[in-house]
């Protein structure tokens, strides 16, 4: 498959009450990698989550109360620092992401340091109109220009980090909203890291609701509007 | 000397209630100051009301209240600003305690059972 070695790579899976599928992802990774390690973070979750993962053969991370992806992800990424893996891969807990797909992205980590699955670039399909659609293009277009790199899907949470990243990560990591993937991407560009993107074929939620609605996307393209002023007021 | 009773009352009370909070220990030193310097300016201030306006005519402000209402604005709105960054700072903090405490619960969970119980199943 690729030359990183099965046995360092870490696979963090942020679940937020995801009792339903988180044990399904965990059990595909398992299979698609057999030797990597899998670690939920269960970012407070009500639910059963964290035994759920646990049955299925994953150490979880229980934070002590609901921190958001950015808080989950850093615990991620600190654990992996502490432990030493060279590798880490991050995957949803709600079965959007196709664990057969991972292999793709540690390959695309030989030539980069920060690998983003998109959901635009030709495989699968994945539509979205209106104003997440103009929401998503700016960011697209933001994002590109500032790591020199074409990004069609800046806020996908399918990625893969070498260790340069997951180091950075660790120590510097946003908690705001849209932080764990866009301000995550600047903060790559400013330490240097290389950031590239692979094609994946994203599959519908397997339980839970999608973000919709005429209000919610012009809600959310007003947050990414601040979300990258924020970021270029940071430069 | 013409003194106002409202006024007075108010920075009384004011003043009264930093030396408690102070006293039962509920309050930062540093916050304490800040409200000790808002109370003592009151009460200089209705002791003796003059002072506004001469103060007013030596910035060249119209009146006294004006005055009044300008500074009280100016030092609320950084008091509120002051408290947002503590308030963040405080949140950035608490969160590194909860991803430690997620990572430390992990190693917990990982540790052999006690050392007394795995003892007690070894019978000689």
């Amino acid at each position: 498959m690729t030359d990183v070695p099965d046995d360092r790579v870490l696979v963090v899976i942020p679940a937020l009450n995801e009792q339903e599928t988180v044990g399904d992802v965990i059990k595909q990774v398992g299979v698609i990698l057999p030797d990597a390690h899998i670690v939920v973070v269960d970012d407070g979750s009500t639910d059963r989550t964290r035994d759920v993962a646990r049955a299925a053969g994953a150490d979880v991370i229980s934070l002590p109360f609901n921190l958001g992806v950015g808080g989950a992800l850093r615990a991620g990424f600190r654990y992996a620092v502490r432990y030493g893996y060279s590798v880490a891969v991050q995957v949803d807990g709600d079965g959007q992401h196709d664990p057969a797909e991972i292999p793709a992205l540690l390959a695309a980590l030989d030539d980069a340091d920060l690998v983003i699955g998109t959901r635009f670039a030709g495989s699968g399909d994945y539509a979205v109109r209106g104003a997440r659609k103009l929401a998503m293009r700016m960011l697209a277009h933001s994002l590109s220009r500032r790591t020199s790199a074409p990004l069609s899907d800046t806020t996908s949470g399918f990625r893969a980090f070498s260790r340069p990243t997951i180091e950075t990560f660790a120590r510097d990591y946003a908690a705001e909203y849209l932080g764990d993937t866009v301000e995550a991407i600047v903060i790559a560009a400013k330490a240097g890291l290389r950031v590239t993107q692979v094609p994946v074929a994203m599959r519908p939620r397997q339980a839970g609701e999608p973000k919709q609605g005429p209000l919610k996307s012009a809600l959310y393209l007003g947050r990414v509007i601040l979300a990258l002023a924020m970021s270029r007021l940071r430069r | 000397m013409k003194t106002h009773v409202v006024p007075l009352v108010g920075g009384l009370i004011a003043v009264g209630l930093m030396v408690e909070l102070l006293r039962r220990r509920q309050l930062k030193e540093k916050y304490a100051v800040l409200w000790f310097v808002v109370g003592a300016a009151m009460l200089v201030l209705a002791i003796w009301p003059g002072l506004l306006d001469m103060t007013a005519r030596a910035l060249s402000i119209k009146s006294g209240p004006n005055l009044l209402l300008f500074v009280a604005a100016l030092v609320l709105i950084v008091v509120c600003v002051h408290l947002s960054w503590e308030v963040s700072r405080l949140e950035d903090r608490s969160r590194a305690l909860a991803e430690e405490v997620g990572l430390l619960r992990l190693e917990l969970d990982r540790r052999p059972p006690p050392a007394r119980l795995s003892s007690a199943s070894q019978r000689p």
